[in-house]
């Protein structure tokens, strides 16, 4: 009897092992046949596109249709920030920085039937150092003056010779879509997932597979698995989360924080917090000689002690807590921790102890009297802090801040302009005493933001076009970015950069405040959407989604 | 008296009376951050919950009352002045007065005035406070808001000036001084009140929307309008009822001054 019960409960675990197997042949079929129909992906751009040329790239907008559109050699993982082969196989960068060299894939055509050969990158490469072109793009590779020359070993062998060392070379190829020399299509012919199918001007943008792209999963199947992508242009933000409440969009690629949590409320799978992202929002006083504000509030500013009292003076806790809802991190420092490689990881944000912001001020010979902070000569610590009108973030951060230098006896005022009229205060008039305001970045590395930390740069805020360093520690950061930017050892360029940190955090020429996060918003009928903190968020792996019926 | 008359001025009273009793009915004051407590519900504490960065409404409310009262009347009442003088007496005095009177009103409409704001904030100091800031605003307000009215009263005034009582009047002798105040201005007095009545509601809303200038009333102070950008973004109205306060509040108080007004020019009649 029991050998019986035991030859039966054999033949139900056969019989079940095989149900299973069955199940998971059937489920896998159902899989692929989805895969290979993926469905059409809808979502909004904010503003009109304003170029389809990939190389005249500067807005949003057309950056995502380059992005979905425009095939690169070499691409960053959005996910990983690592490089990777494009339709570049293989490639290398010199010792001396100043030439590439790219192996490239064979049997690839542009989006048309053109085939792709080394002459088409040499023709981008012509185009996109054009300086008739003005191409964004191509600004990055200007490292001096000369022409940028190419050799075509053979259609699948080119090198690149620029006249001075380019820091980050091959990284910077990431933003450089190739264009076909000979298709009658021009820029209309591409090499990446989808191609441009049909365009409304201020209505909808329409991307369709592109039958000839060169890539494939790892069954073999060609991708991209979504039949199209409709971008919705529409610029009001309210109306774009009703439609995506409704059901009308898939996905919202940057969402702000109350939104964020409104929807979380109610639908909490759809939400997504990446963490961290590599946009930062900072204060900075003006410290330019020839501004015309008072000499002695001049020398507070241009005193590294007051600008370190007024950083620890500030709870940027409740910056990320109450103005953005804990959807952003308190900032230690120029790069965000979200910046993987290049981030210093020895700084952490200054905790918020207003007593010893004001014992290091009155160490300096300020004084409190009757709560109102002043300075040796008698002069009240007043100043405003200005910020572009219509952000109600940084208004909210700027009414908080107010409230913090309260409690040391700085009285602040808070000015809300409209953006030209700030942009002219800063960068022609200098007249204005402390600016509040982000710094978006796109680039991870530190060469993006020459220009930011160079003294003589035009975009050295806080003192801009130094004919020499005024301070040391300008000095200091001059030489070690060009030292970084002069180097193709990674490692040396890691130091010289953690130092350049290190340095911005001592002196404080910026207060940076918080690191926002990157929050996005995802329809669950997406399958296969992993949201990063790097552009675009939410869609940086379109070839791979796909849309199930809705 | 109707009871309509006498609920207006209940609700007056009380509106004016809370707003000059802010101090005494909301001693934590405006600028105070409950950070703990931010975009919270009405409570026993906070009656009428609190904003984005945890200061309480009610108390917003109050001081945002006895501001937006005190000085979008005062605004309204120096651009209708304006305007009485500037159209008024020209659609009264006729011919060239009325047409060069047109003509300055024109010009001053087809101005771009907020590239001219922008200029005016651009020649304010950054550092100035507050209070000061809420003055300049609402004088500038009453110094721009003048030229629609105006144009209203230039056609009344010369539709008056055309009238048969004017003519008999002008006949039996009386001097043009005293025919204009004793027939003219009394005439105009329900279209100068009813241009008084739309410049308030006007002039609160506009220096909301001139804080895109860095005009307006500077954080940390409260106004009608700055508690009025709440509700910008609100998805539904049962969403947070409570937020419509400040609308409620601005209905209710220029249907009341309407409301008395109405008596006025009964009894003006």
């Amino acid at each position: 009897m029991k050998r019986h019960e035991k030859e039966s409960e054999k033949m139900a675990a056969a019989c079940g092992k095989a149900i299973a197997v069955a199940l998971i042949c059937l489920a896998s079929l159902l899989g692929r046949s989805s895969a290979q129909g993926g469905g059409d992906l809808k979502f909004c751009i904010r503003t009109e596109p304003k170029t389809f040329n990939p190389l005249k790239v500067e807005e949003d907008a057309s950056s995502a249709i380059r992005y979905l559109t425009g095939g690169v050699l070499v691409r960053v993982n959005r996910q990983t920030q690592d490089l990777e082969p494009g339709l570049a196989q293989s490639w290398k960068v010199s010792k001396d920085g100043r030439q590439i060299s790219f192996r490239l894939r064979s049997g690839i055509s542009f989006s048309d039937g053109t085939p792709f050969t080394a002459e088409d990158v040499a023709y981008t490469i012509q185009q996109l150092m054009d300086p008739a072109l003005h191409s964004p793009t191509g600004d990055a590779f200007r490292s001096g003056t000369g022409n940028v020359e190419t050799k075509v070993i053979s259609p699948s062998q080119i090198s690149i010779r620029f006249p001075a060392q380019v820091a980050g070379l091959d990284r910077l190829f990431d933003q450089v879509a190739i264009l076909s020399e000979h298709s009658p299509k021009k820029e209309m012919a591409v090499l990446g997932p989808f191609m441009v199918a049909d365009y409304k001007a201020g209505s909808t943008v329409l991307l369709k597979r592109n039958p000839n792209y060169w890539k494939t999963d790892e069954q073999g199947r060609r991708l991209p698995y979504l039949d199209s992508i409709e971008l919705d242009i529409q610029p009001n933000r309210d109306v774009e989360m009703l439609r995506f409440k409704r059901g009308e969009l898939d996905l919202i690629n940057s969402l702000d924080s109350e939104y964020f949590d409104k929807l979380a409320t109610t639908s909490p799978q759809l939400v997504h917090d990446a963490g961290a992202s590599l946009d930062s929002e900072q204060l900075w006083f003006n410290e330019v000689a020839r501004s015309p504000i008072p000499s002695y509030k001049k020398n507070w500013f241009r005193s590294a002690n007051f600008r370190r009292a007024v950083s620890e003076a500030i709870n940027r806790e409740d910056l990320s807590r109450v103005v953005f809802h804990n959807h952003a991190q308190p900032a230690a420092g120029p790069f965000s921790p979200a910046n993987k490689f290049w981030f210093n990881a020895k700084l952490k944000p200054h905790p918020y102890s207003p007593d010893v912001a004001l014992k290091a001020l009155q160490s300096e010979g300020f004084r409190l009297e009757n709560g109102t902070l002043k300075d040796k000569e008698g002069n009240e610590v007043v100043f405003s802090i200005i910020t572009n009108a219509g952000n109600k973030y940084r208004e909210r951060m700027a009414v908080l801040i107010q409230d913090d230098l309260q409690k040391i006896g700085v009285h602040v005022n808070v000015v809300t302009l409209d953006f030209p009229s700030l942009i002219e205060r800063m960068t022609q008039s200098f007249d204005y005493e402390a600016i509040l305001l982000g710094l978006t970045n796109v680039d991870l590395d530190p060469n993006g933001e020459m220009n930011v930390w160079l003294s003589s740069s035009d975009s050295h805020q806080w003192n801009p076009q130094q004919k020499t360093p005024e301070t040391s520690w300008e000095a200091e950061i001059d030489r070690l970015m060009r030292a970084q930017a002069s180097s193709s050892d990674v490692k040396k360029r890691k130091e010289a950069f953690d130092r350049v940190q290190e340095i911005v955090v001592e002196q404080e020429p910026f207060i940076f405040l918080i690191n926002k996060n990157a929050l996005s918003a995802v329809s669950t009928a997406v399958h296969g959407a992993a949201p990063v903190i790097l552009s675009p968020q939410t869609f940086w792996n379109a070839e791979r989604l796909t849309v199930s019926a809705k | 008296m109707s009871l309509g008359r006498k609920l207006a001025c209940v609700v007056l009273v009380l509106v004016l009376g809370a707003s000059a009793a802010a101090n005494w009915l909301a001693p934590g004051g405006y600028s105070r951050q409950y950070r703990e407590a931010t975009n919270a519900p009405p409570s026993r504490l906070h009656w009428l919950g609190t904003d984005e960065i945890g200061r309480d409404r009610f108390a917003r409310v109050l001081y945002g009352t006895r501001i937006s009262l005190l000085l979008a009347p005062a605004a309204a009442l120096l651009s209708t002045l304006m305007a009485a003088f500037i159209g008024g007496l020209s659609g009264y005095l006729g011919g060239a007065w009325a047409r060069m009177a047109m003509a300055v009103t024109d010009l001053f409409l087809s101005l771009p005035w907020l590239f001219l704001l922008i200029t005016a904030r651009a020649l304010m100091p950054l550092n100035v406070s507050p209070l000061v800031s809420v003055l300049v605003t609402f004088l500038l307000l009453g110094l721009l808001g003048w030229t629609t009215a105006s144009r209203v009263l230039c056609t009344t005034a010369g539709a008056l000036r055309t009238s048969d009582f004017v003519r008999q009047a002008r006949a039996a002798g009386l001097p043009g001084h005293r025919l204009f105040w004793i027939h003219v201005v009394p005439n105009l007095k329900p279209v100068l009140y009813a241009q008084f009545w739309i410049s308030i509601p006007v002039f609160i809303l506009s220096e909301a929307n001139l804080g895109i200038l860095g005009l307006g009333v500077a954080e940390p102070m409260p106004s009608w309008g700055s508690l009025l950008k709440e509700l910008e973004g609100l998805v539904s109205v049962g969403e947070e009822p409570w937020k419509f306060v400040p609308l409620i509040l601005l209905v209710i108080v220029v249907t009341s001054f309407q409301l008395l007004l109405s008596r006025q020019e009964e009894v003006a009649a």
